[in-house]
């Protein structure tokens, strides 16, 4: 049951992320899923972003490349292009993925390429100390939004549907079914999304009135229902997977 | 393909010559006026059997060459300057994670959205690096369509012997001309390195980490830099390019390069001085042994910028005696053959 550990660079840990920080448990899941498929080192490659999630790439024991900000996307379609044999990974945050690099998204999405995203949604440029990101909710103040964000969030899910792409979604609090739909997405033979609600307390719960991480991963568990159905659009509150 | 001589246009050259020598994967956008590569490939890696990509931006284009680069393919992009600026991040990026790629800059008029004709205004942004920290491209600079072809082939097996990436600088003007050419087939050199380092699923092997963070320790990125610069320092050695015309006992050297010394040759032949030709192909790294080594007193830089490469010659020529003047035609003109006549009079008054 601890093989999956074999997968991960051990001495590299602890990470260094805050504490309470639920990339650590995206890449536990990933890890395990990747496992239970029997993907390894010498099929699979993991390609990060930048961002506190992109940090993520180094504890895996596998083929890995560091990319530049927002494109993770295209870097990972450019290997995956050239060596169809591979399992290619994206790992990256809501910042990187659906700001500076929403236009990959957008096409990566509409050529299908055979690569999974999995976007940690923390709702924040982390790394940066707290700025608003494409998913931070309305009005919510941040080191970037002092008077409140103007703007509502980006939904990725329709832009991930339009092609009739896997789109996933699930939360740090829900363990078992992030590894599901993590497998989902893995299996998936063409282009594959998965939105991992996941919490940062230093740059953003704090802020919003959270007294300790544990609350806000506490809040997915009160807010999140599982969709029991895989052909309709997930609502805003559902986790589930959807492939029309 | 052996040795046929064949009529052909500049920017089907450059795709012709990077699929005859291995080109596994090319990514490019529409801009004007180097269109006509990115359709060859279009048309000619398909029935190759080779991947193709029609990028959303030339962001995503050089972003996909860094992974297939990564993947270990022989990858390729091009461009024209507005798009080459584009490309600047992920230049620096594939640089500094000492991966091997092919870019072509069929170089228009600037700045901005300038115009469509050709230039060589992009010749500090190609020799200096172009997107931000310390590193160096090999940029070769060839005036004909022959060369176009030629150096193409070249400029995969050089960034595979030193992974570096590779710029053809061009201009829109080799890329839209006509010209005849031999058409030869590639052969690969038999000592280029093994893709070691490349993500190709790690059998027998710890898995590759392909990046360019280096936060600790402290010194970890000087570190780096310096491995770099050792390289740079390598290449500079092995690698001076140039084609000298003349210039045995010169009163006058004229140095231009691409485009340029095309009109440069005929001026020499139409002279009633004894006037030579100095012209850099490799433009980074500059010839500069080779130019200092002329001995002539007197150099005329004519470029089609406004004095880029003229900085070069200067360094070239640093603590001899001898002048350097400018003939700096920007905006897409060429420098025409009475222009230089008249300069070259002037200076041999």
């Amino acid at each position: 049951m601890q093989d999956y550990l074999t997968l991960l660079k051990l001495k590299k840990l602890p990470t260094t992320w805050c504490p309470g920080c639920g990339n650590g448990l995206v890449v536990k899941a990933l890890a395990q899923a990747m496992h239970e498929l029997k993907m390894n080192k010498h099929n699979t490659v993991i390609v990060s972003g930048i961002g506190c999630n992109g940090r993520s790439a180094g504890y895996f024991n596998l083929e890995s490349i560091h990319t530049l900000h927002g494109r993770a996307i295209p870097v990972a379609e450019g290997i995956k292009t050239a060596n169809p044999k591979l399992n290619v990974i994206v790992l990256s945050g809501d910042g990187d993925l659906l700001a500076i690099g929403g236009n990959h998204l957008l096409h990566a999405s509409r050529r299908k390429t055979n690569i999974t995203v999995i976007c940690v949604n923390n709702r924040i440029y982390g790394m940066t100390g707290g700025q608003a990101s494409p998913t931070t909710p309305l009005n919510a103040k941040t080191a970037s939004t002092p008077f409140g964000n103007e703007f509502p969030e980006i939904d990725v899910q329709p832009v991930v549907l339009a092609n009739n792409n896997l789109y996933a979604r699930s939360t740090v609090y829900h363990f078992d079914h992030l590894k599901q739909v993590i497998k989902k997405a893995l299996l998936d033979k063409e282009f594959s999304f998965v939105e991992v609600m996941s919490n940062c307390y230093q740059g953003y719960g704090k802020k919003a009135g959270y007294m300790h991480p544990y609350e806000i991963i506490m809040d997915f568990k009160k807010n999140y229902n599982m969709s029991r159905s895989h052909k309709k659009e997930l609502k805003k509150n559902e986790i589930g997977f959807v492939k029309k | 393909m052996t040795n046929k001589k064949v009529l052909k246009k500049g920017n089907h050259v450059i795709g012709a010559a990077a699929i005859e020598a291995g080109c596994e994967f090319y990514a490019g956008y529409p801009i004007t006026p180097q269109n006509e590569l990115t359709e060859y490939m279009a048309k000619h890696m398909v029935l190759n059997k080779r991947p193709f990509v029609q990028a959303e931006s030339e962001v995503s284009a050089i972003n996909m060459v860094f992974g297939a680069s990564a993947a270990g393919a022989r990858a390729m992009t091009s461009s024209s300057s507005p798009g080459i600026s584009l490309k600047q991040e992920g230049i620096s990026y594939i640089a500094g994670a000492n991966l091997p790629c092919v870019i072509v800059n069929m170089v228009r008029g600037g700045p901005g959205l300038g115009n469509i004709a050709g230039a060589q205004s992009d010749y500090f942004q190609a020799t200096r690096g172009g997107g931000h920290g310390d590193y160096r491209l090999i940029v070769l600079g060839p005036n004909s369509v022959q060369e176009l072809y030629d150096y193409t082939m070249k400029s995969f097996d050089l960034a595979d012997k030193y992974r570096i990436p590779v710029m053809i600088l061009g201009d829109g003007y080799l890329g839209q001309m006509m010209e005849s050419l031999t058409l030869h087939k590639y052969a690969k050199p038999k000592n280029l390195p093994k893709k070691t380092w490349a993500l190709t699923g790690c059998k027998g092997r710890n898995p590759n980490v392909i990046k360019t963070l280096y936060l600790t320790p402290e010194d970890a990125l000087e570190k780096h830099n310096l491995e770099l610069n050792v390289k740079y320092e390598k290449i500079k050695k092995e690698l001076q390019l140039f084609e000298t015309i003349n210039v045995q006992n010169a009163e006058l050297v004229i140095v231009a390069y691409g485009t340029v010394s095309r009109v440069v040759k005929n001026v020499i032949e139409s002279s009633d001085k004894k006037i030579g030709l100095f012209r850099p192909i490799s433009l980074w790294p500059f010839p500069e042994n080779a130019l200092r080594n002329l001995k002539c007193k007197k150099f005329l830089v004519v470029e089609m910028s406004l004095g880029q490469m003229v900085e070069d010659v200067k360094l070239s020529l640093f603590g001899t005696d001898a002048s350097v003047d400018l003939i700096a035609r920007p905006g897409g003109m060429i420098p025409t053959e009475e222009e230089i006549h008249k300069k070259i009079k002037l200076m041999l008054k």
